[in-house]
């Protein structure tokens, strides 16, 4: 199908997209890379008013690292992000997320901000970004507030933008050199869509885990943190069963959604496996023998 | 947007070598221009939501869903179709190889095959079955044509290698 007649404005600054936002009211919506908004507007399960168009905005295209700190602009296509040194050095759990979201072509155009507004269940970069404990820098007309990632997504689709926000800049603090990280996928076929994602990331201390971090998508409405398990990690030494046990831990009150791709019952064992996986690589990476 | 009036932008792009200026309506997709208005229908549309790759088009360089971007995007860049790639009346390596290695069989998929192809080929001339397997996961073949395909694209690398060095 072709898409329903919209307004288009090009914006050449994320001041100038909040003005926009403003002016053109609430049926207006951010157009970044257009991966996962222009096939809605395809099937036409989204109708805006107007597009604001952000990609050609100098001040939103940063890829930069600065006091430890990862900064990737709204404009930021996910093709760039995950093939900046920047990225690799400071946040290697994201560049692996972003290598498996959507194809080459695909990643070319859409954007590491965008996927995050997106906010889709199953998605992976959202689940990267959950993990690593990111800020997310929500800019309006004249003002910016910071939301923590835990505080951002709410449900399938719905985040805590509000109206005349913009998703301006995502911000991830770099973990200490020795850490760990992993990204596992469950898909039905190669480059297809994500059933269920584990990120994981683990810094050791002396043969224990000083520090973990574990995220899913795709069992939950949004993207979830599984602070129980990370919690009776934490001081332990990563034993294989003890980590298989965190594993199970991290889904144990989990009651996934139910979709063509899978049961809830089977996205919560394929999650549980993915966790332990991801587990057990964050800790070989970090210098642990589990 | 007021019902009844139609937007429209103007575009200048370049298109196969081409500069092109026109008005647009803001949801007119790079696809639809390049068929409808530019009369190249050698880019296919399949399922128009990004997924069958048979739309595939390079711009500036990197190749992207047609389907997936709307021409007002596209305005100021350089836009390479299928109708690009002979010279002449002469098949490109690429097309040569496709050719001779029967790497399509409907044909549907092969301009967007083709158009991801150069880009792997481009990046890597030395393009291993593997590589470029990996590659091509972004463009389906419903005809599952993919093994002629996969070595079409090896042997138009090892062919461009060549003449690149001669």
């Amino acid at each position: 199908m072709k898409a329903p007649p919209f307004g288009y404005r090009r914006v050449s600054s994320a001041a100038e997209a909040a003005d926009a936002l403003r002016e053109l009211g609430s049926d207006a919506r951010i157009l970044a890379g257009g991966q996962s908004l222009l096939p809605m507007l395809s099937v036409r399960i989204a109708s805006p008013s107007h597009l604001v168009d952000i990609g050609r905005a100098d001040d939103l295209r940063h890829i930069t690292a600065d006091n430890g700190s990862l900064r990737i602009g709204a404009a930021a296509t996910q093709w760039s992000v995950e093939n900046d040194q920047a990225t690799t050095a400071a946040a290697p759990l994201l560049a692996d997320a972003i290598s498996r979201a959507g194809q080459v072509p695909i990643r070319h155009r859409g954007t590491v901000v965008g996927s995050i507004a997106h906010a889709d269940p199953s998605a992976e970069i959202p689940a990267a970004v959950l993990a690593s404990g990111a800020t997310l820098i929500a800019a309006s007309t004249g003002s910016e507030r910071e939301i923590s990632a835990d505080d951002f997504f709410q449900g399938p689709y719905m985040t805590a933008l509000e109206e005349g926000e913009l998703l301006r800049e995502v911000r991830i603090d770099r973990w200490p050199d020795g850490t760990g990280h992993a990204f596992e996928e469950f898909s039905h076929s190669h480059e297809s869509w994500p059933v269920v994602t584990a990120a994981v990331l683990v810094l050791l201390n002396g043969g224990t885990i000083d520090r973990v971090a574990i995220a899913m998508s795709g069992v939950d409405g949004r993207p979830v943190r599984a602070g129980q398990a990370e919690h009776e990690l934490t001081g332990q030494a990563p034993t294989p069963e003890l980590l298989a046990e965190a594993a199970q831990s991290a889904t144990r009150d989990l009651e996934p959604f139910s979709d063509v791709f899978g049961s809830g019952r089977y996205r919560k064992r394929v999650a549980t496996a993915l966790v332990r996986r991801a587990l057990t690589t964050a800790t070989t990476r970090a210098g642990g023998g589990a | 947007m007021n019902q009844g009036q139609t937007e429209r932008h103007s575009v200048s792009l370049t298109v196969n070598d081409r500069a092109v200026e026109a008005e647009v309506e803001p949801r007119l997709s790079l696809a639809d221009f390049l068929r409808r208005h530019l009369d190249l229908v050698g880019t296919h549309l399949g399922c128009e939501q990004g997924a069958c790759g048979a739309c595939t088009v390079l711009v500036d360089g990197q190749s992207v869903r047609a389907c997936l971007m709307l021409t007002v995007q596209a305005d100021g860049t350089t836009v390479e179709t299928v109708e690009g790639l002979a010279t002449n009346g002469e098949l490109h390596p690429v097309q040569e190889a496709f050719r001779t290695k029967q790497g399509l069989q409907c044909g549907f998929c092969t301009p967007g095959m083709l158009m991801r192809s150069l880009e792997l080929i481009r990046d890597n001339r030395g393009i291993t079955a593997e590589q470029a397997r990996e590659g091509l996961a972004s463009n389906m073949c419903r005809c599952t044509g993919y093994q002629y395909i996969v070595e079409a694209v090896v042997e138009a690398a090892s062919n461009m290698d060549t003449e690149v060095n001669q």
